[in-house]
């Protein structure tokens, strides 16, 4: 299966519902305010938030307008590229020019950190990269066990402490096995935490200072994991961590869950930070990368 | 991101119509916009927001505009009322009644239900009950390991079967309760995407062996749209007893318990507020409404406020909180008392008004400030303290030189000071006087 069929199988009901649902909103309607009211609550239903929705309703508004459609069909198109266009360009996660290539994880409770992580691991593995993993959410019961499991099925090797003891020290011992080892790629886990918590998200600015000190650059990517079941308090999140840890790039998980996908719009559109994987899927081939313009045509393949 | 809280918009919208007397349909209209988007932007499903605000143009047009309330306060009254009834009256009992009495746990991968297990037990066992903990997740690495952790920190027993499918060591838990005198089983299943039939199924064959007296499902209150699809779709399948709302610590407005609460019928009975395993309690719906609408709790604030301070001193608290006799000495109190209910992050959460400094403020710093604060008020006079408007320049350098600071601060303090004092003000003439300690909402009685 090609990574496009992957992707339109894994958004598949995010297509059902929301494309279906526009398609039968324009189709074979004269434009009037119901209909764009409808396409409003559409776009709203699939937690692309009202900010955003609002703007792309605007711009389809005056596009209609100067374009002189009056079919809800030729809308589509339109629709389309606004949304496209909200998204931006594909931008990918990309090896660092310098080895080890760091890549520190972060983000809220629950939302499939280390199940990434594991993911990711075994794709390098896969492409032949020594890969290091460290479990630095040394908070939640068994969550370095479960690392372990991940590590054990991708071959990667993995630096652990004992439940309770500081996260940052994790995080050095790993880099300097990463660098006494030579290792390729070394991937930090971290705690879950509420961007709310300023003490954890001190905690995770340390992590990311004793990563910087020991290696120039690194941690060269910081993944905010985001859980595409979120609704508005993503954007919350995304901007606090940002501030936090200089993240430069959104994994947005279970997307294969949900009906919706629409929160990669808002994200991309008030934070400028774009997506670089989505999870679509629990299986280690889950993990895809996200390409906007194929993101937009899944959606609205038929 | 940080938005304005409803109460402000409303007041922004109102600000031309110092009319009294009814509510027009106009009038009505424009506010009813400002509460759509509060709702949407809480992740209401925009279903239920739809249905809400015809309920509440109903009720309002035509009503009468309290007294002591301004048109955009009696819009929200009428909201928040509203939205309290929506999510349910009081919080039922669990259903303990038979032995051993069964509690199921469902819902997303990541929702909380591990988490949710450990503190059901805890608190069960607080009851003087002897509850056993049976993992059922056999498809999570270590999720197993992680119960046991969870079981240990609580002190119950948790019993697993390698290596074996859910419904066999449900089975098997069963017995092994009767055996050894347990007499609650609390049932932690593997998390799913809703979509997955066969683990779907898993569930249905579960509660079939278990007949739980209580079905929970666990849902995360940052969820959007979708929590409604999701709810519906485990309670079309389970027939749940009841919603256990999670990661209510963050900053989530939780529209989805207003939306479940709607769709599915189903009453949320728990609210879990963070990680450690004393951190869950029982949901009230008026609470909820607040935090929905971003208005802050002054009710929560007081039950904190409670366990730190007699309840004397607490109404004496909100007594001045809301008065015109509110000074610099009360000021300096109010920061004790604070300091003893928590950290402030926490504290600004609930405070209405102050909702959004938070996550603007460095909190940190905010920390700082108060002692700063506080070594500025320590150096004045008595008078001054009660009577701040004497504080002349000349006061100022001498203040300011006896607390090592530079005079802008003193200035500075003294103009958040009269700040704050109008902010208490115009909550204070609408709360609720009378009631006691227990105020409810800024603007209502
Ligand atoms: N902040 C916060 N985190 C929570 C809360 N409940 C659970 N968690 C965290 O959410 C994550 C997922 O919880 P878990 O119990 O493993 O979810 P499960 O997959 O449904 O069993 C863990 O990191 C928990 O520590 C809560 O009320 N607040
Ligand atoms: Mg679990």
């Amino acid at each position: 299966m090609g990574f496009f069929d992957k992707l339109v199988n894994g958004l598949n009901k995010t297509r059902n519902q929301l494309v279906k649902q526009i398609q039968s909103v324009l189709k074979g309607k004269s434009l009037s305010p119901e209909l764009f009211e409808e396409l409003e609550e559409i776009l709203i239903s699939a937690d692309i938030g009202v900010g955003s929705t609002m703007e792309i309703i605007e711009n389809l508004k005056l596009r209609c307008a100067k374009e002189k459609i009056t079919s809800g069909d030729e809308v589509e198109e339109i629709l389309k590229d606004e949304m496209a266009k909200l998204l931006g360009e594909k931008e990918q996660l990309k090896p660092a020019p310098t080895t080890p290539w760091v890549i520190m994880v972060v983000g809220v409770n629950g939302v499939g950190k280390t199940t990434t992580i594991g993911k990711l691991a075994a794709k390098f593995g896969e492409e032949g990269k020594k890969v290091i993993l460290a479990a630095g959410d040394t908070f939640r019961a068994a969550a370095a066990e479960q690392l372990e499991i991940w590590a054990k099925r991708s071959k990667a090797q993995l630096i652990r402490h004992e439940e309770g003891s500081d996260p940052a020290a994790v995080a050095y011992d790993a880099v300097q096995a990463a660098k006494n080892r030579k290792a390729d790629i070394l991937i930090i886990d971290t705690a879950g935490r509420l961007h709310t918590k300023t003490n954890l998200m001190e905690e995770l600015k340390k992590i990311r200072r004793v990563i910087s000190r020991e290696i120039e650059n690194a941690p060269q990517d910081v993944l905010l994991v985001l859980d595409a079941t979120t609704g508005q308090n993503g954007l919350n999140q995304a901007k606090v961590f940002k501030e936090a840890t200089e993240v430069n790039g959104i994994v947005l998980t279970k997307l294969d869950g949900t009906s919706k996908g629409g929160i990669v719009i808002a994200i991309k559109k008030e934070l400028s930070l774009p997506v670089k994987l989505i999870g679509v899927g629990e299986g280690i081939e889950d993990l895809q990368e996200f390409d906007p313009k194929d993101f937009v045509n899944a959606l609205f393949s038929k | 991101m940080i938005f304005e809280n409803l109460a402000e918009k409303l007041q922004n919208t109102f600000t031309n119509l110092k009319r009294r007397g009814k509510l027009t349909e106009k009038d009505v209209e424009l506010a009813l916009k400002e509460v759509r988007l509060a709702l949407l932007e809480a992740d209401v499903n925009y279903k239920v927001v739809k249905t809400f605000t015809e309920k509440v143009r109903t009720r309002a047009v035509g009503e009468e505009v309290l007294k002591s309330l301004t048109p955009a306060q009696q819009v929200i009254k009428i909201v928040y009322d509203e939205l309290t009834a929506l999510m349910g009256g009081s919080t039922a009992q669990l259903d303990l009644s038979h032995s051993p009495s069964v509690i199921m746990l469902v819902g997303l991968q990541g929702a909380g239900k591990t988490t949710t297990a450990g503190k059901l037990a805890k608190s069960i066992k607080e009851k003087g009950r002897k509850p056993l903990l049976v993992a059922c997740d056999i498809y999570r690495p270590a999720a197993i390991k992680q119960l046991q952790v969870v079981g240990s920190q609580v002190g119950v027993e948790v019993f697993s079967l390698e290596g074996q499918k859910p419904t066999t060591i449900a089975q098997a838990a069963y017995k092994y309760s009767n055996q050894n005198g347990f007499d609650v089983l609390i049932i932690d299943t593997a998390g799913r995407l809703h979509i997955d039939d066969e683990l779907m199924q898993e569930l249905v064959d579960l509660k079939k062996i278990l007949s739980p007296q209580e079905l929970f499902f666990v849902a995360d209150a940052m969820t959007g749209q979708d929590a409604v699809n999701v709810a519906d779709s485990f309670n079309q399948r389970l027939d749940i007893t009841g919603v256990i709302l999670t990661k209510l610590d963050g900053d989530a407005r939780g529209g989805a318990a207003l939306s479940i609460r709607e769709v599915v019928g189903k009453p949320i009975k728990y609210a879990s507020f963070g990680e450690k395993l004393d951190s869950l309690e029982p949901f009230h719906p008026d609470r909820m409404a607040s935090r929905i609408l971003g208005m802050g709790d002054l009710g929560t604030i007081l039950e904190k406020a409670q366990q730190a301070i007699d309840e004397k001193e607490a109404a004496k608290l909100v007594q001045k909180l809301t008065t015109d006799d509110f000074n610099l000495e009360d000021f300096y109190d109010q920061m004790q008392q604070m300091k003893k209910m928590g950290p402030l992050n926490q504290l600004l959460e609930m405070v209405p008004g102050m909702n959004k400094l938070k996550g603007q403020a460095d909190l940190g710093a905010a920390e700082k400030e108060m002692q700063q604060i506080e070594a500025i008020i320590n150096s004045m006079t008595q008078k001054e303290r009660r009577q701040p408007d004497i504080i002349d320049a000349s006061r100022k350098r001498r203040i300011a030189c006896g607390s090592g600071v530079k005079v802008q601060d003193v200035n500075k303090l003294l103009k958040q000071f009269s700040e704050t004092k109008k902010l208490m003000k115009q909550f204070g003439g609408l709360s609720g006087k009378g009631k006691g300690n227990r105020i409810r909402m800024p603007f209502f009685k």
